[in-house]
């Protein structure tokens, strides 16, 4: 155990001690500390070199089933003292729930595994290492095509931190992590005083899981000069390809509307829904937090509880909602490890790796398979409903024509039930990206709405 | 934590006073590499929430964040640095690896320190997060009754009151330093309705730089109580049960007044801050000047509006908050300016520097956002449209600064059809070109509103609070991202 990991621990442990003195029935207590380094260039010159740590407290106390959750980046020991004392008297002002008391004990983990999370070449790197990175990348875009005239810069950053969780029913668990990206966003200029911007990215836990900089400026500029020329196309209907970039945020929706806090605040238009068909026979999503090395891995959940791998959707049937503690007890269930809670905030269920299985043919395979359609690229805006499942998007991409990629398509919006949509997802393409903590291949919907003139 | 008045440590008096010798002390060593500006931000930031859920107060939230951020800048290349750790030592660090983006040069040293005085736009009788929580879990109650009062049919209400009190001090190395006190506070309500196996959510809320007896009935604030929010919630949930499929393609688009706001946030705001045009990558990059709006159009960004959610005594860099004119009848006539960007067009400053805390640099942003009202009235303008839709509320809007495109998400919207609002439809996305759906500006109404302070804007991860206004106005086409072709 280093230092570092020592003292937070000390400081968790003397936190819910001096709540159990202060009177509270129970607390549990989180600790993290991180550390930063951003460093950005801009047509070669560096723009920005941020460095920095922080570390803040977070305080949840029960009393006679009241509860106050506090947060606070002082912890010297009269500023603790104080703060943990003003915790437990805040829970007065809230009101009785039998739900608010720890986990059952025997719920709580006793064994951690051994993720991999830590590099320490990545923490390695300095603000000269990190600059050289991202004005690799950015060169690479502007060198690799004379139509990427500008640039919205290159970032490198790299991140590390250690979070500590205690309780007082006895149970304390730490573990740490390293990130590192690059990103590089070239601009073009179009017609009109239009400009198209694109991006791409590569991340990790570990430095050796990126990619080099050069590719990654390769594949921004070529995403970007696509962008040239984009068009409002007429309004119809068409099968829609999510790219994985998009693709993405529809796995994180379905989670939004699956999991244990929407089920008991009745947020979600899946309400009753469980053991049923939710979507197509070809979609299985699963949360998977024990990967070795994965961005949003770990060994115990924000109560305290041991991890485990949790199918939500089964071939098409919603088999598991992920619940916390308390969501689950409102529903009269077993957590499923699923806790997540910022410092200072309430827990609630979260993802950690949250993955949709690919299919078995490859992403060209797939478009080749269309003969008209809209590949949607980028996606914007908050047109999501739910309680109802009403979805729409405005989107940007590029017409599919007899099975080709053809010209680039902006300013339109894509619109679908979102309980249909899923069942309509009629191709899986096996193009599983591996970078980001919610990961899903490229697919296909037989049918929306796009929405242009 | 106590219920008394809250005063940052840094602040006169406290026990890491922060004086002008101090401060001088850090610039020093901020610029000791060689940087040509240095700037110190402290800030000290009290929060609280309360929420009510399944008619109960459920729980009971506070928090404190303080520290110091530290820029230093060499031509257009910034070092930043912060501490949570008000030491002279752990502040003299931050300053010196703030320092390094200097790599050389000749050290300037900072100017003498002279404080500035600035003006009152929040005047606030007692700061909310200073009393007791009566007041606030009462709000809580009274908006859950209303909600659930309405009809039976309403099944679920959540409440919640966030406040905030937020300490700055903000020194430059060209001599200026300025205190500033920001008060916040936010009441939102939520209610679902259930009938005949349909469900639907509506929501309300509001806030801005105001004390508590903003939500207090006959408290003289032009406001809306607490019960207002509450029925207003349940309103909506029930309105859209009976919510149709919305319409796909071009239409002639009408929005309310007020929080419509948003479409002109997203539709020139963000391509308007001079960051983006300082280096060319905005859509309105190089159009200063010219026409980019219909000439019904005057859009203004003014942080100096009474008690608004956007308003500030000050920027995040010590410039004075400010009304800055935009656009003039449809002509391009100013950006909105950080203290970098205001350097490179060669302008002054335009009270725009803003950022999210002392962990972020600042970068130029909005305050309140406002296209000024026209000549039309508001039944004139719904009259007049044979078939399209009628936007009473919203949930947020993005854009694309490169291209323009933005789109604005609609929870409230109903059918014109024949000069009335007949159908609510369901929640639907408008998407639209910025410089092209401010020419199709066909008729504004002489009913401009502030929204109620409910907005929150984000920005290269950034989230800053912000006001958006409008009159009642008439966009002549618009796509409409419904599903009925």
């Amino acid at each position: 155990m280093t230092n570092l990991v020592k003292e937070l621990r000390d400081v968790a442990k003397r936190a819910v001690e001096l709540a159990k003195k202060s009177g509270a029935d129970d607390a549990e207590v989180t600790v993290r500390d991180g550390t930063e380094l951003t460093a950005k260039v801009r047509l070669g010159q560096p723009e920005l070199v941020q460095e920095a740590g922080s570390r803040a407290l977070g305080l949840r106390v029960f009393k006679d089933r009241r509860t106050a959750i506090t947060y606070t980046s002082d912890m010297r020991d009269d500023a603790l003292d104080a703060f943990v004392r003003e915790t437990v008297r805040l829970a007065e002002l809230s009101e009785p729930d039998d739900l608010n008391r720890l986990p059952e004990a025997d719920q709580l983990a006793t064994e951690f595994p051994e993720l991999d999370l830590f590099d320490d070449k990545s923490l390695s790197i300095d603000a000269a290492e990190a600059l050289s990175r991202a004005k690799r990348g950015e060169k690479a875009a502007l060198d690799h095509d004379d139509r990427v005239t500008n640039s919205e810069g290159a970032t490198f950053s790299r991140t590390a931190g250690t979070s500590v969780f205690a309780n007082s029913a006895g149970f304390i668990g730490d573990y740490s992590g390293t990130y590192a990206a690059l990103y590089v966003e070239p601009i073009c200029d179009d017609e009109d005083d239009k400009k198209r911007n694109g991006y791409w990215w590569t991340a990790g836990r570990f430095l050796d899981m990126l990619d080099e900089p050069e590719a990654v400026g390769k594949e921004a500029a070529r995403r970007t000069v696509a962008r040239l020329g984009a068009r409002k196309i007429e309004t119809c209907e068409v099968p829609v390809v999510f790219d994985p970039e998009v693709g993405r945020s529809i796995v994180g929706t379905v989670f939004s509307v699956s999991n244990g806090s929407a089920m008991y605040r009745k947020s979600t238009y899946l309400l009753g829904r469980e053991g049923t068909e939710v979507a197509s026979g070809l979609i299985t999503i699963s949360d998977q937090p024990l990967i070795a090395r994965a961005p949003g891995s770990r060994p115990f959940d924000g109560d305290g509880l041991a991890t485990r791998k949790n199918v939500i959707i089964n071939a098409g049937v919603l088999e598991t909602v992920l619940c916390d503690t308390y969501s689950a007890r409102k529903l009269g269930r077993k957590s499923t490890g699923s806790a997540g809670r910022s410092v200072g905030g309430s827990p609630g269920p979260i993802t950690s790796n949250l993955i949709m299985q690919p299919g078995d043919i490859s992403r060209d395979e797939l478009i080749a398979r269309t003969k008209e359609g809209f590949y949607v690229t980028t996606m914007m805006g908050f047109g999501f409903n739910a309680v109802t499942g009403d979805y729409s998007r405005g989107a940007a991409g590029f017409w599919i024509q007899d099975g080709e990629i053809t010209y680039p398509v902006s300013e339109v919006t894509v619109s679908a039930n979102f309980d249909t949509l899923l069942k309509n997802i009629d191709l899986v393409a096996d193009d599983l990206d591996l970078r980001a903590t919610t990961r899903c291949p490229t697919f296909r919907v037989s049918s929306m709405t796009v929405a242009g003139r | 934590m106590q219920q008394t008045e809250i005063a940052a440590p840094f602040a006169p008096g406290g026990e890491r006073e922060i004086d002008a010798q101090i401060a001088q002390r850090l610039l020093s060593a901020a610029l000791n590499a060689g940087g040509d500006y240095a700037d110190l931000f402290f800030e000290y930031r009290v929060g609280a929430d309360y929420v009510l859920e399944e008619e109960r107060i459920k729980s009971v939230g506070r928090g404190v964040t303080m520290g110091l951020g530290v820029r230093v800048t060499k031509g257009d290349a910034t070092g930043y640095a912060y501490s949570e750790d008000l030491t002279f030592e752990r502040m003299a660090h931050a300053a010196r690896t703030a320092g390094q983006i200097a790599a050389g040069g000749g050290s300037v040293e900072p100017a003498a320190i002279e404080p500035i005085q600035l003006p009152d736009f929040y005047p606030v009788g007692q700061v909310s997060i200073n009393l007791p929580a009566d007041e606030k879990l009462a709000l809580l109650r009274t908006a859950d009754h209303a909600a659930r009062n309405v009809d039976p049919c309403i099944v679920k209400v959540e409440a919640s009151f966030t406040e905030q009190l937020r300490e700055i001090l903000v020194v430059t190395s060209d001599g200026r330093m300025s205190r500033d006190r920001m008060p916040l506070i936010r009441f939102g309500v939520r209610a679902v309705a259930e009938k005949n196996h349909k469900r639907q959510a509506g929501s309300s809320g509001g806030g801005g730089r105001y004390g508590i007896d903003y939500f207090v009935p006959g408290s003289g604030q032009d406001s809306h109580d607490g019960d207002w929010h509450g029925r207003e919630a349940a309103r909506i949930a029930i309105a859209m049960l009976d919510a149709r499929e919305a319409p796909a393609g071009e239409l002639t688009v009408v929005l309310s007044p007020g929080d419509s706001g948003i479409l002109l946030h997203e539709a020139v705001g963000h391509g308007l801050e001079a960051d983006f045009n300082r280096k060319k990558t905005s859509n309105y990059s190089g159009q200063m000047g010219n026409m980019v709006a219909s000439e019904l159009c005057t859009v203004v960004d003014d942080g100096t509006v009474t008690n608004s959610r956007g308003s500030i005594n000050a920027d995040d860099e010590g410039s004075v908050g400010r009304a800055n004119v935009l656009i003039e009848n449809g002509k391009l006539v100013g950006y909105m300016h950080d203290r970098l960007s205001a350097r490179h067009f060669g302008v002054a400053p335009s009270g725009n520097g803003r950022r999210q805390s002392f962990r972020c640099m600042p970068m130029p942003r909005m305050t309140n956002t406002s296209l000024l009202a026209g000549p039309h009235d508001s039944d004139e303008i719904i009259q007049s449209v044979d078939r399209g839709i009628y936007a009473k509320r919203f949930s947020g809007g993005q854009v694309n600064i490169s291209n323009g495109d933005f789109v604005f998400s609609l929870t409230e919207s109903y059918l014109i059809e024949n000069g009335k609002l007949t159908a609510p439809l369901k929640g639907v996305n408008l998407i639209g070109n910025g410089p092209d759906v401010l020419r199709r500006v066909v008729m504004l109404g002489n009913d401009y509103q502030l929204s109620d302070g409910i907005w929150t804007c984000g920005k290269d991860g950034q989230s800053v609070p912000v006001g958006v206004g409008t009159p009642t106005v008439k966009i002549s086409n618009i796509t409409v991202g419904g599903t009925q072709t």
